[in-house]
């Protein structure tokens, strides 16, 4: 396969708004992957994607198993509504999908925001949304390096080759 | 399938350059591939190179975070001997084919 071209990705900024298993982890999946190719990135977290550099919350996030309609049962049949509403079940459902993840070798969010790190991925919150669920810089994981403005992300997202993408 | 010809010795690689035979590497083929990349090879990056080759050997998939478990390195030092991007250019230097992992 040629992948060669002529306006290459050289920067990535990541902007993830959700907190489920399945929306951060497509934010660091994308990240990471980014990172191991060389590309400057940064992820920027906001309003309930903020639950993934929490410390008390990144390592318990949850799918949603009411209104998912994607969501299926082992087999294939769809996830019936009422079937969510159970006690216990998104639980289940959630320890389910880090167990398959797990089976790929994909990483918990903590180790995974090592690896983002460690390659010299940059992680930041966003200001607003911190002052709206009343957050303190304290309260994030020791990956993130800043509290952002929209102004200041917008600045450390230029360049040539740079992409926004809103997971 | 391209021909490729490093410390004398013809091996077989694909059009990005990978090797398809990893059994034709050596480690004087893996200083010349190094430096087509601009890179000098030391003990550590062949401490890592070995642990890529033992893997791909037995059989197990290659991703960033076995770097981390390899208890060779940790990835902070892998992008540090390998920069831009580590495990696609780590395994070209070990003659294995590059990774097909996500992560």
């Amino acid at each position: 396969m040629n992948t060669e071209n002529n306006y290459p990705i050289k920067k990535v900024n990541i902007i993830c708004a959700k907190g489920a298993i399945e929306d951060v982890y497509a934010t660091l999946v994308m990240g990471n992957g980014a990172v191991m190719e060389g590309i400057e990135t940064n992820i920027f977290f906001t309003f309930f994607g903020l639950d993934a550099i929490v410390k008390t919350r990144m390592n318990k996030l949850h799918t949603a198993v009411v209104g998912n309609s994607a969501l299926r049962l082992p087999g294939g049949l769809r996830m019936p509504t009422l079937l969510g509403i159970i006690p216990g079940m998104e639980s289940f459902i959630s320890w389910m999908m880090m167990r398959e993840m797990e089976k790929l070798d994909i990483p918990p969010v903590g180790e995974f925001m090592d690896l983002i790190t460690a390659g010299g991925g940059k992680i930041y919150a966003c200001k607003l949304a911190m002052d709206m669920f009343k957050f303190k810089p304290e309260d994030l994981c020791e990956h993130v390096s800043g509290v952002l403005t929209i102004g200041e992300f917008y600045a450390h997202a230029g360049g040539e080759g740079s992409q926004i993408i809103f997971t | 399938m391209a021909q490729k010809t490093y410390a004398g010795v013809k091996v077989d690689v694909n059009d990005e350059g990978y090797f398809t035979n990893p059994s034709q590497w050596t480690k004087e083929i893996a200083l010349e591939i190094a430096k087509e990349e601009n890179l000098s090879l030391t003990g550590q990056h062949f401490a890592i190179i070995e642990f890529l080759r033992s893997r791909y050997l037995g059989g197990e998939a290659l991703s960033i975070r076995s770097i981390n478990h390899s208890g060779v390195t940790d990835v902070k030092t892998f992008y540090q001997l390998f920069p831009g991007a580590p495990l696609k250019k780590a395994t070209k230097i070990a003659g294995i084919p590059k990774p097909v992992s996500c992560i």
